[in-house]
């Protein structure tokens, strides 16, 4: 055992969907939830770290205090993280360092959102210096485009297909049937998504994630502290990454108009993306051959197939076969997002990191029913946001 | 395009028969950024705080392409009601920076590919009480011969 490491002591989430109901609500139910699991009083904890959501107000700009004055008052310290899409395992990294440094036995996490329907779309108002408004405004970029513009590379240059496409849909489809938390819990064909609407080519409106309302919770401990109470064989969290680009970022993001110039300095050996979990691996001092499963950020289908290989799981264009040779699916020999994934969840942005920490922690106990990957040791989550956010979590029992 | 017609954003690119997108070149590095940037250079090694604008090169290879089937969300302005799809490419310039931006009226993905060329021209984005506003776009280059082929 690491002296980094600490222990997951409990899990939570309010299922995904589209209630209608305030953020705080969600929020709230994950954290009781967590905090349940754990067995932990919240009257004990120390820390709360809250996952800012940009859309619901003052309250949403300080979820942390927010989420501990619903859970009413208990004089803990309090702390809120935005980082896009990262926010929940940034908001863990906060717990963790915390934690880490000897400061907080008990740090509870929290992330719940409520979205619109449709297209995510920029605030209001005239902000001729902001590039998630000039986006939309000079160019009609929404993040489906931006999805499709590497889902149509994965075509170009390693010959993958819609028809490849629509089977991670179908593969996410099927293990999410049985997970009471995700939004969609309904078997999904190849025709079914090659049948729906184009809404960027060439992807169709099957192969986008939707937005949802959804709340997860963690509650992290040290592991002395974890060992009194009990928790003999906790699941740890093994290493946290939220590292930024490396200049020159030469890979289109979200929400840019263009990317880093490569002529005065070289690009790095790693994008962007393949430096986060390579970070995560490093800190772990694991590789991709330990990993028994991994919950990746498929905002589309084709995203999932980039994932694998920035995660390591194969090499650069390689996905496609293994995905075809029924790898990935549960069963297979690297199980990718047993959950069923942002098809099966949409995305609630920031709880969703979090519910990647809730779904592997359950796989590493045993307690996934209906969509268990057997004898799993070791799981890596890993996302991306907007504006060089981005997270891999690894976590092992 | 009217006689009014002005840049939909002032600063970014030149208009005439050859246009150029204007980027930041730093006087310390010598890194092109676009859109253009000034007062600091974000290459991590360099301290610079000066930078000349520069023209881009007008042709680049494309990186990646899609279009919009559904109209985007505001702030985007729609050039016409019902609403027509549009094709978007990510072009990497010589410069070796990637720059998005849509294709150009009357070209689609079909006409496009990883790899291929493209070069940049100025059309009409939408129009206020001032005129057509411009934009810069991406046009497909057609090779000799090819043409005919189609």
């Amino acid at each position: 055992m690491s002296s980094n490491d600490v222990a997951v002591a409990g899990v939570g989430m309010h299922p995904w969907g589209k209630w209608g109901r305030n953020f705080v609500e969600y929020g709230v139910h994950a954290a009781r939830a967590a905090l349940a699991d754990a067995g932990v009083d919240w009257r004990d904890v120390g820390l709360v770290v809250g996952g800012e959501t940009v859309r619901n107000g003052y309250g949403g700009y300080v979820a942390g205090a927010t989420f501990a004055q619903a859970l009413g008052w208990n004089g803990a310290t309090v702390a809120t993280s935005y980082a896009a899409c990262a926010t929940g395992a940034q908001a863990l990294d906060t717990a963790r360092a915390r934690i880490l440094a000897g400061m907080c036995d008990v740090a509870l996490v929290v992330g719940a959102d409520t979205t619109p329907k449709g297209f995510l779309a920029p605030n209001a108002g005239e902000r001729w210096d902001d590039p998630d408004w000039l986006r939309f405004r000079l160019l009609g970029m929404t993040n489906p485009a931006y999805f499709a513009m590497y889902a149509r590379r994965r075509m170009d240059l390693y010959g993958a297909t819609q028809e490849d496409f629509a089977r991670v849909k179908v593969k996410n489809a099927r293990h999410g049937l049985a997970n009471p938390y995700a939004r969609y819990r309904k078997e999904v064909g190849v025709d079914d998504v090659l049948g729906s609407a184009v809404v960027s080519d060439p992807l169709h409106l099957l192969d986008i994630c939707a937005t949802s309302d959804g709340a997860a919770a963690v509650v992290l401990t040290s592991m002395d502290y974890a060992r009194r109470h009990g928790l003999t064989q906790p699941v740890r969290v093994r290493a946290v990454s939220t590292v930024t680009p490396t200049f020159p970022n030469t890979v289109l993001d979200m929400p840019n108009l263009s990317t880093d110039p490569s002529t005065a300095v070289a690009p790095p050996a790693r994008t962007f993306k393949e430096s986060i979990a390579h970070a995560a691996y490093e800190e772990a001092g694991l590789g991709p051959e330990d990993v028994s499963l991994a919950e990746v950020y498929d905002l589309s289908t084709a995203l999932e197939l980039d994932w694998m290989e920035d995660v390591g799981l194969c090499e650069r264009g390689e996905a496609e076969a293994l995905l075809r040779a029924g790898e990935t699916t549960i069963g297979g020999r690297i199980p990718v997002n047993p959950s069923g994934g942002l098809a099966c969840f949409g995305e609630a942005v920031p709880a969703q990191a979090l519910a990647q920490v809730c779904e592997v922690t359950w796989q590493l106990r045993g307690q996934a029913e209906g969509r268990q990957v057997e004898a799993a040791r070791v799981g890596i989550t890993a996302n991306q946001g907007l504006f060089g956010h981005g997270s891999s979590v690894i976590l092992s029992v | 395009m009217s006689a009014t017609a002005t840049p939909a954003i002032d600063g970014w690119f030149t208009t005439g028969p050859e246009p150029a997108l204007l980027g930041s070149r730093c006087t310390g590095c010598a890194s092109v950024f676009f859109p253009p940037t000034g007062g600091f250079c974000r290459n991590p090694g360099c301290a610079s705080t000066e930078s000349e604008q520069v023209e881009l090169a007008r042709r680049g290879t494309v990186w990646s392409y899609t279009d919009a089937q559904y109209q985007p969300p505001a702030p985007y302005i729609p050039a016409s009601d019902p609403y027509e799809p549009f094709a978007l490419a990510a072009v990497e310039l010589p410069e070796g920076l990637v720059v998005l931006g849509q294709v150009a009226a009357g070209y689609g993905v079909a006409d496009l590919r990883v790899g291929a060329e493209a070069e940049l021209v100025v059309e009409p984005l939408y129009a206020d009480e001032t005129g057509d506003r411009l934009i810069w776009r991406w046009k497909p280059v057609t090779e000799l011969g090819e043409e005919t082929d189609q």
